[in-house]
């Protein structure tokens, strides 16, 4: 036992000495998610106040291209800019000046009040409720094509959300164009509207209610535990490091000849880089409770949540630090340890949902990101931050997290046994 | 007594043309200061490595004060003390933080290691210096403190690869002095260095190796006694091993 406390007394001393790994350690998290809940903030907002500048070529000039430029102002998204040419248009979005370009096509208006007139009249007159000529002439009416170009710059995320928003504009114009020929066709009277052509089927977002009170997550509530993840796992970095440069310094030699196990020497280290994750988790909330809301970000919610938050951020700093162990037992060099343990770091935060959610990754994917304990840490998180969950709820999680400490752990020790074994 | 008793002991490295040790017997009594000469390459090193358990032979066995390391690891641990050629310590710690590091590796604690921690860092002259941190050392005042770290739990026998390599004569006459009081005291020690002319004063009995093989061992005022040509173990050396660079990667 005393050689434990000794090696955790060492391993406190070795940290507290280094400024430099401390401030980055403790530090460098910091700055991330500030920077990261800032720049996710300020772009919903510029989203939601400013507006992104579109080119729009008219080509139509009529009812239905007037009803476009309405439906992008009622948006409110758009700042909408006229151009003549679709060539100039396509060559100012090419070139990345403009995000944007909508080229709505000649007599898109006529055509398409055409081509429903002569749908409408063909429906009603399986109706028997033909006109009086009793003849459909059945033109030929070519399929229009609403074109967007779109800056290549521009993110995949961001072209579906608008293609949606401008079909569903579109939906909307058919079908009022659509009502409006029915009308005509059944009514004498152009200005009474017989439809009701106000949405049927609306929408309501149900969310999880903590003491009667809905939960509206906000984008500190995703980010903190996002971010506080990636930066206990960051700890590998460090913890690597500080094992590569026991062997390089030769004090690694001493220790072997010295009588004590490898167990009690990694024991040492787990104790100490375990209360950095711990630390760097308590300030990663504290940023979250007291700094957002002062800089103007919306406040992390840890209210009847700390105890079980707490416990994902141990048993999260227990994989970590596994993960760290097995690195700095087999990298040889500092020029080893650091690019591989910053590069799988973010390769897991990856795969564990940080960036894109693993619902959206595809089916191989979804599978690997199970492996990853980046996912099972962010599951518990979002469990306890997002969804109330209790303890029992994610003990499957804390489960697997520590079942993976325990795995690479005991893989290191394998590992230097054999490799140095007389 | 034999402490330690080497039979037919050799090592080759993975990917290495020749053995670094070939075959060597060697038996070293109880009390005696061995000094393991050479060039460089001779092997040295490989085997003070085996001996300390740092490196697996590729066969033969060796035993230390009658134990081998496959049955009993920690009790000959508790045994042997070794001055590595780096090194061995924590440059952000201080003296006095890397002893007591070191010393409850080996079961130390309390008052008894904080008092054997100074009374080391007195007898070596660096009790002043026990709260600064190593980084600011010389190469001989670390040289110092990696010897006490190596001692401070009195081992039986001492392995020192090269001790006093890099340091100047005064921390050079300390080390020579304590290590003879410590063999005094009834530690065994075995040694390898460059320095021949220490070692002809330092040690009981030597051993030239070369190519991993013992080419002559013996009392160095014999060793000089018996070849007629040599006024000292410089010259025994030169005359066994050559002239000859041993540039070797």
């Amino acid at each position: 036992m005393s050689k434990l406390l000794a090696s955790i007394y060492k391993e406190f001393l070795l940290l507290t000495r280094d400024l430099g790994g401390l401030t980055i350690l403790f530090v460098m998290p910091l700055v991330l998610i500030i920077t990261i809940t800032l720049i996710q903030d300020s772009s919903f907002k510029s989203i939601s106040k400013s507006k992104i500048p579109i080119l729009i070529v008219d080509n139509d000039k009529e009812k239905i291209s007037e009803s476009i430029f309405e439906g992008i102002k009622d948006q409110a998204l758009f700042d909408v800019i006229v151009k003549d040419t679709e060539e100039e248009a396509k060559e100012l979005v090419f070139n990345g000046t403009y995000q944007l370009a909508i080229v709505i096509p000649e007599k898109l208006s006529k055509d398409l009040e055409k081509k429903i007139n002569q749908n409408v009249e063909e429906v009603l007159a399986e109706f028997g409720l033909e006109n009086e000529d009793n003849t459909i002439t059945k033109l030929d009416i070519p399929v229009k094509e609403v074109r967007l170009y779109f800056d290549p710059a521009v993110q995949q995320s961001f072209k579906i959300s608008i293609k949606s928003e401008i079909d569903k504009m579109i939906s909307e114009i058919e079908s009022q164009s659509i009502y409006k020929a029915f009308q005509d066709q059944l009514s004498d009277e152009e200005t009474n509207f017989a439809f009701d052509t106000e949405k049927f089927i609306s929408f309501k977002e149900i969310v999880p209610k903590l003491n009667d009170e809905e939960v509206l997550p906000n984008s500190a509530q995703h980010n903190v535990p996002a971010w506080t993840l990636f930066a206990i796992f960051f700890i590998i970095v460090p913890l690597s490091i500080n094992m590569v440069k026991e062997k390089s310094q030769g004090t690694f030699v001493r220790l072997r000849t010295n009588p004590v196990s490898y167990a009690t020497i990694l024991g040492g280290k787990t104790a100490v880089f375990l209360v950095v994750c711990l630390i760097q988790f308590v300030l990663m909330m504290l940023i979250g409770v007291y700094l957002f809301p002062a800089i103007g970000l919306p406040s992390l919610d840890v209210y009847g949540k700390v105890f079980l938050a707490f416990i994902v951020a141990l048993f999260s700093g227990f994989a970590a630090v596994g993960l760290g162990l097995l690195l700095g037992t087999i990298a040889n060099s500092q020029e080893q340890a650091a690019p591989f343990g910053a590069t799988f770091v973010v390769v897991l935060a990856a795969l564990g949902g940080v960036w894109v959610p693993v619902f959206m990754m595809p089916n191989f994917m979804q599978f690997v990101s199970n492996l990853s304990p980046m996912n099972w840490g962010l599951n518990a998180f979002y469990d306890v931050f997002l969804r109330n969950a209790s303890l029992s709820e994610i003990l499957p999680d804390l489960i697997l997290l520590f079942l993976f400490f325990l795995i690479t752990t005991l893989i290191s020790i394998v590992y230097n046994n054999r490799k140095n074994a007389v | 007594m034999e402490m330690i008793q080497i039979q037919k002991l050799s090592k080759k490295y993975k990917g290495a043309e020749d053995f670094s040790v070939s075959n060597l017997d060697l038996k070293i009594e109880d009390d005696e200061i061995f000094g393991v000469l050479g060039p460089n390459g001779a092997g040295k090193t490989t085997l003070i490595s085996m001996l300390c358990s740092l490196i697996k032979p590729t066969s033969g066995s060796f035993s230390i004060n009658g134990l081998n390391y496959s049955n009993n690891k920690n009790e000959l641990k508790q045994l042997i003390g070794i001055v590595p050629q780096e090194y061995a310590l924590y440059p952000s710690l201080t003296a006095y933080q890397n002893l007591f590091y070191f010393g409850s590796m080996y079961g130390l604690k309390g008052k008894a290691l904080k008092e054997r921690i100074l009374h080391y860092l007195e007898k070596f002259g660096l009790l002043e210096f026990s709260d600064k941190k190593i980084k600011m050392f010389s190469g001989g005042m670390k040289r110092r403190i990696n010897l006490i770290a190596s001692i401070l739990h009195q081992p039986k026998i001492l392995f020192l690869d090269e001790p006093t390599v890099g340091v100047d004569v005064q921390s050079k006459n300390v080390i020579i002095e304590h290590l003879q009081e410590l063999n005094q005291q009834g530690t065994t020690i075995v040694y390898t260095s460059h320095h021949l002319n220490e070692a002809e004063h330092f040690c009981t009995r030597v051993a030239i190796i070369d190519h991993g093989k013992i080419i002559i061992k013996g009392n160095p005022n014999e060793l000089v006694a018996q070849n007629s040509t040599a006024h000292n173990l410089e010259d025994v050396f030169i005359a066994l091993t050559g002239k000859g660079l041993r540039d070797h990667v």
